[in-house]
Order: C-alpha cells, then sequence, then structure tokens
C-alpha cells in the first residue's frame, strides 16, 4: 500500500538525500567530492545537494517523483570527512545504484557527475576527487584495447621500460623532413616516436604523407636495429569519420600503433577508436590535452585519478601520467596513486596516495604509464624507480637537443635507462646511486657522456600547485 | 657549442632488446641477473637461435624452463651447456612471470659471433 501524497514545494534536500545509516552496496558506483560550500549553508546539506544534483533530484518537488521508486534510483550522500589541512572544504561521499548508468558509458557516467551539479549555486566549489566504479560495471566496459601484457609480446621487449620521444620543433616540418627525424631516433636506440599532439594534418604536413613516410623511417630503422619500433600516428581528427579514415591507412602500412586525444576528442570518440583497435590488433596511445584545465585546480574540477580511470574503461594502451621530475606539475605520491590505478588490477584504498576507494578491475587490462615533458638523461634513474618497467619514457628534447643529433641523443637516452635497469635488478638503489651509474655507463658510451655534459645544470624545481591534502 | 669536428657520429648496430646496449655482461653480472630472476618468484628459462633468425618471436627453448629451481648456479651451468651445444646461435635467458602471463625478464647472455 502507498504511503506518499504529494507535498509540492521546496524541501532541504538532505531530507531526503542525506543518509548516514547507509551501507554501500557492491554494485554501487561510490564518488568522492571535495565540497566547498557557500557561507550558511551546512555541510549535511550541501552533500545531499551534490547527491541530488547528480542523480534524480531537481531543486522542487514534482508529482511524477511519485510514479516512481525513487528510494531506489536517488543518489545517497553517506559520509562526511575533514579536508586535512583545509577547514574551508569537506570530502562528500555519495553512492549511486549502479542502474543509473547506461552499460559501458563513461560519458553517461560523467554527464551524470560532473554535470549540472558542477554549476550549482549552493557550493562555491567542487572537485570529484575519486571514483570507485563496482566491478559490474567494469564488465561492461571494453577497456585498454590490448593492454601491456600483450604489447610487451607484440614488441618483443622485455624488463625494462619502453623508450620513446615526440618529434620537434612540433609543428612546421615536412612530412619527409619529419621521417628523417623519427628515422634517426629510432635507429639510435629509441623504441617508439610520437607525433606531437598538435599534430593531424596542417597545411605544412597532410596527415596521408606524413604517415607514408613515417612508415618508411620505421620499417628501416626496425630492418636496421633487428628491434621492433613503431611511431605513434595521431588519429585526432575533426570527425570521426575522419578518424576512422586514417586509423584504417596507418593499418594499411602495418603500422604497429595510433594516437588519440582522448579529451578533446571525447570519450565517445575515444571509445569507439579503441574498439577498433581491439578488432584489428592496433595499439593505441593516448594523449591527454586539456586535463591541466580540469584536474589543476585543488578545489574545483575532476582530479586526473578520475580521468585516468575513466580512460582505463573508455580504452587506451599508454596514457600520460606527467614525470614527477620534468617540466609539468604533478605529485610524486598522487601519481604513483594513479599509476597504479592504471596498471594493476586490483588497488587498495590509501589515502597517503590519494586514492579514496578499493577499486577492482577484475581481468581488464592495463594501461601503460607515459612519463613525458621535459626529461632528460640525468632524470632516467629517478624515473626507472618511480614509474619502473610498465612504463614509457619519453623524451622530446632529450633526445632531439643532443649536440650530436638524434640518434646519439636516442643511444643516450638508452644506455642510461639500461644502466639503471641493470643496476636495480642487482639491488642497488639507483635514485641514491644516479651520478655514480650514469658516469660509469658513460664511460663506455660518448652518446652518454655527452649528453650529460650538456644537460648538467637543467632542472625543474618549482612547488607543486595541486598538492595532495595533508595537515 | 659543437662543430663537425668535435661531434661524434653514432653508428647503427643490429641490436637485441634489453642490456644490448651496454658492453657483454661479465659471469658474475650474468648471475646478478639470474637472482633477480629467481628473486621475483619467476621461472628462468633459455632460447636460442641462429643470429639469421634473430628477429623472430619464437627461438627454439634449450630443454624445458626451469621450473622451481632455485640454484642459480644451476642456470649457468645451463647457459655454458647451450652454448657449447648451439656455438654459432644467440643466447637468452628469460625469466616467466606467470602472474603477469608474459616474461618478465629477457636479455642475451652469449652473443654470436
Amino acid at each position: 500500500m502507498s504511503t506518499k501524497t504529494y507535498d509540492a514545494g521546496v524541501k532541504d534536500y538532505a531530507l531526503t538525500y542525506w543518509t548516514p545509516d547507509y551501507v554501500p552496496l557492491d554494485s554501487d558506483l561510490l564518488a568522492c567530492f571535495k565540497v566547498t560550500a557557500q557561507a550558511n549553508v551546512p555541510r549535511e546539506e550541501a552533500a545531499a545537494a551534490v547527491a541530488a544534483e547528480s542523480s534524480t533530484g531537481t531543486w522542487t518537488t514534482v508529482w511524477s517523483d511519485l510514479l516512481t521508486d525513487l528510494d531506489y534510483y536517488k543518489g545517497r550522500a553517506y559520509r562526511i570527512e575533514d579536508v586535512p589541512g583545509d577547514r574551508e572544504s569537506f570530502y562528500a561521499f555519495v553512492a549511486y545504484p549502479i542502474d543509473l548508468f547506461e552499460e559501458g558509458s563513461i560519458v553517461n557516467v560523467l554527464t551524470s557527475l560532473v554535470g549540472n551539479v558542477f554549476g550549482f549555486k549552493a557550493v562555491r566549489a567542487l572537485r570529484l576527487e575519486d571514483i570507485r566504479f563496482p566491478l559490474h560495471y567494469v564488465k561492461t566496459c571494453g577497456g585498454p584495447p590490448n593492454g601491456i601484457q600483450v604489447e610487451r609480446d607484440r614488441l618483443d621487449k622485455y624488463g625494462r621500460p619502453f623508450l620513446g620521444a615526440t618529434v620537434k620543433p612540433k609543428l612546421g616540418l615536412s612530412a619527409k623532413n619529419y621521417g628523417r627525424a623519427v628515422y634517426e631516433m629510432l635507429r639510435g636506440g629509441l623504441d617508439f616516436t610520437k607525433d606531437d599532439e598538435n599534430v593531424n594534418s596542417q597545411p605544412f604536413m597532410r596527415w596521408q604523407n606524413r604517415f607514408e613516410f613515417v612508415s618508411e623511417a620505421v620499417r628501416k630503422a626496425q630492418e636496421e636495429t633487428g628491434e621492433r619500433k613503431g611511431h605513434y600516428l595521431n588519429v585526432t581528427a575533426p570527425t570521426c569519420e575522419e578518424m576512422f579514415k586514417r586509423a584504417e591507412f596507418a593499418k594499411e602500412l602495418g603500422a604497429p600503433i595510433i594516437m588519440h586525444d582522448f579529451l578533446t576528442g571525447g570519450f565517445t570518440a575515444n571509445t569507439s577508436l579503441a574498439n577498433w583497435c581491439r578488432d584489428n590488433g592496433m595499439l593505441l596511445h593516448i594523449h591527454r590535452a586539456m586535463h591541466a584545465v580540469i584536474d589543476r585546480n585543488p578545489k574545483h574540477g575532476i582530479h586526473f585519478r578520475v580521468l585516468a580511470k575513466c580512460l582505463r574503461l573508455s580504452g587506451g594502451d599508454h596514457l600520460h601520467t606527467g614525470t614527477v621530475v620534468g617540466k609539468l606539475e604533478g605529485d610524486r605520491q598522487s601519481t604513483l596513486g594513479f599509476v597504479d590505478a592504471l596498471r594493476e588490477s586490483f588497488i587498495p584504498e590509501d589515502r597517503a596516495r590519494g586514492l579514496f576507494f578499493d577499486q577492482d578491475w577484475g581481468g581488464m587490462p592495463g594501461v601503460m604509464a607515459v612519463a613525458s615533458g621535459g626529461i632528460h638523461v640525468w632524470h632516467i634513474p629517478a624515473l626507472v624507480a618511480i614509474f619502473g618497467d610498465d612504463s614509457v619514457l619519453q623524451f622530446g628534447g632529450g633526445t632531439q637537443g643532443h649536440p650530436w643529433g638524434n640518434a646519439a641523443g636516442a643511444a643516450a637516452n638508452r644506455v642510461a635507462t639500461e644502466a639503471c635497469v641493470k643496476a636495480r635488478n642487482e639491488g642497488v638503489e639507483i635514485e641514491k646511486n644516479a651520478r655514480e651509474i650514469l658516469t660509469e655507463a658513460a664511460r663506455h658510451s660518448p652518446e652518454l657522456a655527452s649528453a650529460m655534459e650538456t644537460w648538467k645544470e637543467i632542472k625543474f624545481e618549482f612547488d607543486v600547485v595541486d598538492k595532495l591534502d595533508a595537515a | 657549442m659543437s662543430t663537425a669536428s668535435s661531434m661524434g657520429d653514432h653508428a647503427t648496430t643490429g641490436r637485441y632488446e634489453t642490456f644490448s646496449y651496454l658492453p657483454p655482461l661479465s659471469r658474475d653480472e650474468v648471475m646478478e641477473q639470474i637472482l633477480y630472476i629467481l628473486d621475483n618468484g619467476w621461472n628462468a628459462s633459455l632460447e636460442h637461435e641462429h643470429p639469421s633468425k634473430a628477429f623472430e618471436y619464437y627461438w627454439p627453448m634449450w630443454k624445458m624452463p626451469f621450473f622451481g629451481e632455485q640454484d642459480p648456479n644451476v642456470i649457468l651451468t645451463e647457459i655454458e651447456a647451450c652454448r657449447r651445444s648451439y656455438p654459432d646461435h644467440h643466447v637468452r635467458l628469460v625469466g616467466y612471470d606467470t602472474y603477469a602471463q608474459t616474461k618478465g625478464h629477457a636479455f642475451l647472455v652469449y652473443r654470436a659471433a
């Protein structure tokens, strides 16, 4: 027997959406928001408002609420916590029933969780810190088209990080000169080269011309070194039709890997491309242009760990994660946290790494972490220690700025990396003994000696803007 | 400022993936890598192939992977035995990682002339 009656008007959100006694189900999608409420709005009311506006609620009661079982569909704010070292904001934990979201749709999840609610007047600022995707939902997503293990087996590279470089200058080279830069880096010892994200199909170098010359560079370097090589052909395009046309041509040329910008291109395009890659045995490198707009402000937006989890579900075999040590922003513990979220199959809650929930990926393949941006040979010991083997260390200027050119720069990167891996395997603390390891390796490599001399003074020691919350 | 006369030239040579940009490992250094494989709980294994076919994925296995073998000296001895039997082949040491379902480590321990 129904007992509810229709009572028009505006009610406090907390009456319906603040449920501190609720015990989340294994199948619930859980979210942690950092809420900065307007003055005079109680925490419970602000948390409930976030839960309501990101799920079933609107600002006033409507009669058709009574045509469904809203208690089944509503999001629930179930916990509030202080933010360490911050009296102004608090964490609100919200549980969403799984049926609120279309299966396999990161688009739908984000439209709900970071939709209208982010412009909501009752909160001054709002940041989505983390999402726990229930395994039930994970199993509806395609995930990485290949994953770390498949990539290693296909490329026949084991026991060390992969090495890559972005071709510079990033804009303005003709296709044939561009292919030259690629060839020189690959023959010198890199595994991959990369189109800069800005390179799509501009007047100075149309995509088709670039794909052909680059493929020739890859083929020749592979033949001469006896090692498998690849170049991330950027298929990011103005339309999905154009994107697939470029992907098909890359396949026709025998390219092992293509790339996409998942945020500017969008999750719909990304998920479709990932599905195509899975069907066509193509590796997929993912760039993250626009992420800092979304994730850098500590009070508002979406933390990168959420974007990283979303990418793993949408699909990609590599994802840029920052370097911790280079020219771009990145806190070490926080980076280690989302690198785990990309690569491991079960990641336990660990507040010291910014992980608010346990995350179980089941059998979903892992994503390689890509460390790229302002790194050079002196950073390699720290990079190997931080990122381990399942990563791509990507040097742009740190390869092509070598005084003898790209091939020597690539060889220097490779010698330094292998020396660090060898020392690490021998039980040496490589960050502490960085200078000794590199100096010893340079005795057999004039390429490395020259690189060490060139970049000995360069450091990037600015303070991090987005730090983990700590007292 | 580099000038042509002070600048070096990097020549392309055939490589064999991990550690092929370092000088050949000594016996003691190979021993360290065997210990690394065993300490990770991986199974050591040997593969060998003639240089003309080195690019191919599958190299013939030497015997079987040494499942459960914890004595690094046994593996060193097998490397020597493999070299003697196939003196004109490359020999590669592998660590099979059952958890990751792939190789955790792989590098050339003997490079044929």
